[in-house]
């Protein structure tokens, strides 16, 4: 039986060097791209994306459990920062008590962004211990039937705007000293927010807990027989994962200044599940470049309606049949080296 | 809390009515997860496609609803045989999530594709002229069509089972799903069994198809959101028996159809708040085997 994160290679003492240097060159190249005349909004959103898409791929690829729901995380984080930096209101409304409602103002950008990942690390702790419960194909069903339960609940709480979502969201100074209105600075911004994020799944999976995770997802029994306690580290992994999506869902709303139901929708779902396809599953590169190549791809075919989700299906059967390893996972195939 | 008999026996005929495809569904799904090991995604495009099928019979060739009924599940069956037979089998050996990702991909096709021509509106398909008009029983007033649905499923779930555990084809079918090699050895073509299987399990869908057209209309995404509810159900059931998975499927619709009555806000999401308080009391499901 081929696992479906066949694409590690065995861990060498080299892998983290070539992995370290690809981080150097993907920094340096993220640097340059205000000069570069490449669309800046275009590499923003693809950021975003790569960071949730990596989040995602912690979970897969190094925990052996497939998602089909983490488009919940990055839409309540989403829909909470954005309505933290334009409303800044948490109201309650408890039976027989009654209502109150706690007014801070519209947030500054960061205290948004703290409170959407707060909001992503509740979900994720609830969703967590309810689907680990189960393992495989069973798991993909229950965390996608979960993000379609917060589906219904978003189209129905008054604070998400229903099919309108949160619109006009003010950008703000992040820490009272970087304006995200400028173009550039916004650019940046989310380049070093997307290397946090990176950076900490890069430090995660090379670390004695990404390698039990590993462990479990190769042996899940022998793991147990040597006494770990599996479903700790199961559920550690999910609330990274979920917290880390969140903090994707959290950045976007800057870029997008909109937070709506698409964020949660299950074809958001299946998109980071498609951007981790195509870049490689179990790489650490492959989700930020499928996140590049798919992001593109819309951008392109924006124009051609319902072909793109054609289009999308097409790219999922081949990857499936003929392109496992994904394109990360093909070049590090090819040369040998872990990427 | 005076309980308006009429509307709740109304919301009850609506919740068997959904209960009859979550049934009919469930049912397709567990047969197929019992003989291929993967989970079929595209199994709400496959609905759809039966609705579509029947519209177009009617439409292009006059073909009515009563040939459809066989015709459909028949045509998107081999459809599906010719899927399973062109990519499924080559990935039998892998992960069985990858069955997951490739038919998440082949849904996204169709219905793409669908959507593509036929926008995302309905399209109107009459009541057969035998199962128009209704019957007052007192109580509430029951549309013939919708009773027929309900029975219709009811017998089609009874002869899949009949067909499974106690026929000798079905004999060789579960023998092949404990041990396909063994069952090989004995001269059984199980490779053929395999799509056969498949095609069952797509045409049962497709069938579920055909009955709702009439009634929820003909839509490119009418499998869409419903495949989520299904494999929600599936998971309530578990896929160990067929029994089960019928049961928990006509149980779970009557559920959301008290809850539409009761707490309407709620019948969303109901299905998939019981699914967690299960996962929560028994996580292998009420009649599933633990994997």
């Amino acid at each position: 039986m081929t696992t479906i994160t066949d694409n590690s290679i065995p861990a060498q003492t080299r892998g983290t060097k070539d992995e370290m240097i690809a981080f150097v060159i993907m920094t340096a190249l993220l640097v340059a791209v205000p000069f570069s005349g490449l669309y800046p909004f275009f590499v923003m959103q693809a950021l975003c994306f790569a960071l949730f898409a990596c989040a995602f791929n912690l979970l897969i690829g190094y925990g052996g459990l497939l998602s089909f729901g983490h488009a919940m995380f990055m839409g309540t984080a989403g829909y909470v920062t954005a309505h933290m930096a334009k409303v800044g209101t948490i109201g309650f409304k408890l039976p027989l008590i009654g209502e109150f409602m706690i007014n801070m103002g519209p947030l500054s950008p960061e205290l948004s962004i703290v409170f959407g990942l707060i909001a992503a690390l509740v979900l994720s702790v609830v969703t967590g211990l309810i689907a680990i419960r189960r393992q495989g194909i069973y798991f993909a069903m229950i965390t996608l039937a979960l993000s379609q339960l917060i589906f219904f609940l978003y189209l129905q709480t008054p604070f998400t705007h229903g099919e309108d979502g949160i619109q006009g969201i003010p950008q703000g100074m992040l820490f009272g000293l970087f304006d995200l209105s400028q173009p550039i600075t916004l650019y940046y911004v989310i380049m070093v927010g997307f290397l946090l994020g990176f950076l900490i799944i890069f430090r995660t999976i090379n670390s004695p807990f990404g390698e039990v995770l590993k462990a479990i997802r190769e042996n899940e029994p022998r793991a147990v027989s040597l006494g770990y306690k599996t479903d700790q580290y199961k559920l550690l992994a999910f609330i990274l994962s979920g917290v880390l999506a969140g903090f994707a869902g959290s950045l976007k709303v800057f870029v997008a200044q909109n937070a709506s139901l698409t964020d949660v929708h299950w074809t958001m779902s299946g998109e980071v599940v498609l951007i981790t396809l195509v870049g490689g599953l179990a790489t650490l590169y492959g989700p930020v470049v499928g996140a590049f190549v798919i992001i593109a791809m819309q951008q392109y075919l924006a124009g051609f309606g319902q072909w793109v989700t054609v289009i999308q299906g097409v790219i999922f059967v081949v990857c499936v049949l003929t392109f496992r390893r994904g394109i990360v996972g093909e070049i590090a195939h090819l040369f040998k080296r872990s990427l | 809390m005076s309980i308006n008999l009429q509307a709740l026996s109304a919301q009850l005929l609506v919740g068997l009515i959904n209960g009859s495809f979550y049934a009919l569904l469930s049912l397709g799904l567990a047969v197929i997860f019992g003989m291929l090991n993967i989970i079929n995604f595209a199994h709400g495009a496959l609905y759809m496609m039966g609705a579509f099928v029947a519209y177009f019979l009617l439409n292009l060739a006059g073909i009515g609803y009563w040939p459809a009924l066989f015709l459909a599940p028949i045509i998107v069956g081999i459809f599906g045989m010719i899927l399973e037979r062109t990519m499924l089998q080559w990935i039998a050996n892998l992960d069985h999530l990858y069955g997951l990702l490739l038919t998440f991909g082949l849904a996204l096709i169709i219905q793409g594709v669908f959507q593509n021509y036929f926008g995302s509106s309905g399209l109107p398909y009459a009541i057969p002229d035998a199962l128009k008009g209704g019957v007052n029983l007192g109580f509430m007033f029951l549309p013939i069509y919708r009773g027929w649905v309900v029975i219709f499923s009811l017998i089609v779930c009874i002869a899949t089972w009949f067909l499974i555990e106690r026929t000798r084809l079905g004999a060789y079918l579960r023998a092949a799903t404990e041990n396909p090699t063994l069952v090989r050895a004995f001269g059984i073509n199980v490779p053929l069994m395999i799509t056969l299987t498949y095609g069952l399990g797509v045409g049962l869908a497709a069938l579920a198809g055909v009955l709702s057209a009439p009634i929820n209309q003909v839509r490119p995404l009418m499998g869409a959101d419903l495949i989520i509810v299904v494999f929600a159900v599936v998971v309530i059931g578990g896929m160990g028996s067929i029994m089960g998975s019928v049961i928990t499927g006509f149980a779970l619709g009557i559920v959301e159809g008290l809850t539409k009555y009761f707490y309407p806000e709620a019948s969303n999401t109901v299905v998939f708040v019981l699914m967690v308080l299960v996962l929560l009391v028994k996580p292998s499901g009420l009649t599933g085997r633990t994997t």
